[in-house]
């Protein structure tokens, strides 16, 4: 049903995008149908300026990450995301893209018809998963989704983890966790997608995916050395307030681009995606503010993250007033999680990629069944509040399919790595930190 | 001659170097520094997370004064630094046997001003 979010409404005439999406909603059940529709100017324009906001992103994430590790370890973290940028654009081009978005095997994994973009090129791509935009522009928007995913999970193991282990789990992790849940949710022929989950942009395939796998890091890995008493704190929060800054620009391509074109569809997922952002960042802050006695930057810039994960999957089919509710919750569970349950467990999540991506993802997908409406996205469904509890059972579904996969699917491969390769420097190296001895630099001198 | 080292609140900086100036003091090393004392660390808090006992940042002053300078430099120091609250901080005195001006070579009392 995600497909849905490929088609837009708001076409410069109502009555041909009334026609359009009469035409095209079965051709995209079938899967050898011709795309109907001819490229696009102005859609592939957005679509193409979509795919860079969402590249910049992984570096705006490396910078939040990055302002919150260790000095000794502030490179690690540059270099962990910009490396799965290399390393992800490659496997996407070899076989990732055609793993998930390819003719679809079963309703679990794409074939690798398109394996090396075979036929990837300047006409919409057959399946109609973009009608308007050529192949290859999809394609590369797609690419950076698969990118930010696993650079996502960093959060978890931070500071601790082996630069050799940490590139071939993540190429693992891209080609075996998330391709297969892209398929999926987002694939044509995809199972998840075909049950009718909402998920406009994101929220199980980037967010409660890489937030299941934090988790599943956390609890293979362990504690860093002195966790939680003897922790420096964030050596460099103005870094971090660039990072999320970064992260909420780029987000308006990464759920508007969602639309696949540029319309009312897009501009509805832009202001939702705003609103969500706001409210969530006031919430965490006030919630700071009334526990701790201060309003924090960081729960502020935390908070606003959390809502824009939480609106990814409802950013096309949610009204401002359900953003606004979303972002309230996207405020107040994942500081429950990260005040309460991380403290209570005393599983070391460093960098709060489980509580702010996991718990925010899954507040988000539920919130989708809640607050989605016909009104926003006529290709979409109705939520509980209008009518449609059903669609919230749909999104449970989706929600526990997707965390038990990513979670035990983590769990296994941490375990192949580290039977390989092992997963953790040693303790020596752990106190020297990773810049220095994963990759023989320093963040910043000591002396001119 | 005497090597004079006080070590006070940062926000006092600016007073405590008025007061030199006043006493004509001019010469003198500043460097940020962490520590604790009797004032203990400070927590702070992040994501909700309290961080108790982290180092809590001072003002590292070096002075190299000859004798008839000593108490004017300690008096214009306390002047600046002091509040009346624990953690306004301490100067510590040190005899200094020597002295020596890189520029031209002299030695002793002369070189220090």
């Amino acid at each position: 049903m995600s497909l849905l979010r490929r088609l837009r409404p708001g076409w410069r005439t109502g009555a041909l995008a009334v026609l359009l999406l009469a035409c095209a909603a079965p051709a995209l059940f079938a899967q050898d149908a011709a795309a109907p529709a001819r490229v696009d100017s102005g859609d592939t324009a957005w679509v193409l300026v979509g795919a860079a906001l969402v590249m910049l992103m992984t570096p705006g994430l490396a910078f939040f990450y990055g302002g919150l590790v260790r000095r000794k370890n502030m490179l690690s973290v540059l270099m962990q995301c910009l490396i799965i940028l290399s390393i992800v654009s490659i496997q996407w081009f070899l076989f990732g893209y055609s793993l998930a978005f390819g003719p679809d095997v079963k309703g679990i994994i794409g074939s690798l018809d398109w394996a090396g973009l075979r036929g990837v090129g300047g006409a919409p791509d057959p399946l109609g998963y973009a009608p308007t935009v050529p192949h290859e522009a999809f394609m590369m928007f797609q690419m950076m989704f698969a990118v930010i995913t696993p650079a996502l999970i960093i959060g978890a193991f931070a500071e601790r983890m082996k630069f050799s282990s940490f590139c071939l789990f993540s190429l693992l992790w891209a080609t075996l966790v998330y391709d297969p849940v892209a398929h999926w949710v987002w694939g044509a022929g995809g199972f998840l997608r075909a049950r009718g989950a909402l998920d406009f942009a994101g929220g199980t395939v980037v967010h409660i995916n890489a937030g299941m796998s934090a988790l599943a890091a956390a609890l293979v890995l362990g504690k860093r050395q002195g966790y939680p008493g003897d922790m420096s704190p964030p050596h460099n929060l103005p870094f971090a307030v660039l990072g999320a800054a970064l992260l909420w620009f780029g987000w308006f391509g990464f759920n508007a681009g969602s639309a696949l074109g540029a319309g009312a569809l897009a501009a509805s997922a832009f202001t939702v995606t705003h609103l969500a952002a706001a409210t969530a960042g006031l919430t965490w802050a006030a919630l700071d503010w009334l526990k701790h006695r201060k309003p924090t930057t960081l729960g502020m810039i935390t908070g606003a993250v959390a809502g824009l994960v939480a609106i990814t999957p409802a950013s096309g089919f949610v009204n401002p007033f359900g953003a606004f509710f979303i972002g309230i919750g996207a405020g107040l569970f994942p500081w429950l999680a990260v005040t309460y349950i991380k403290t209570r467990f005393g599983y070391d999540d460093s960098l709060d990629a489980f509580g702010v991506h996991g718990i925010g993802g899954m507040w988000g997908a539920l919130a989708t069944g809640i607050w989605a409406t016909k009104a926003v996205n006529a290709a979409g469904a109705n939520g509980l509040l209008y009518g449609n509890p059903h669609q919230l059972w749909v999104q449970v579904e989706a929600v526990v399919v997707t965390c038990a996969f990513a979670f035990v699917g983590s769990l296994i491969l941490f375990k192949v790595v580290g039977a390989l390769l092992g997963l953790r420097v040693t303790e020596h190296e752990e106190r020297v930190g990773l810049d220095l001895t994963q990759h023989r630099e320093a963040a910043y001198t000591q002396i001119e | 001659m005497k090597y004079i080292i006080a070590v006070i609140q940062p926000d006092r900086l600016p007073d405590v170097l008025q007061r030199l100036t006043d006493v004509e003091v001019h010469l003198v090393t500043v460097s940020n520094v962490v520590g604790r004392g009797r004032q203990k660390g400070i927590a702070e808090v992040y994501r909700s997370h309290r961080e108790a006992g982290n180092l809590l940042r001072k003002v590292k002053l070096e002075i190299a004064v000859n004798e008839g300078f000593v108490k004017p430099t300690v008096d214009a120091i306390i002047a600046g630094a002091r509040t009346g609250q624990i953690g306004d901080g301490k100067i510590f005195i040190l005899d200094l046997p020597e002295c020596i001006r890189i520029r031209t070579g002299e030695t002793g009392n002369v070189a220090i001003g």
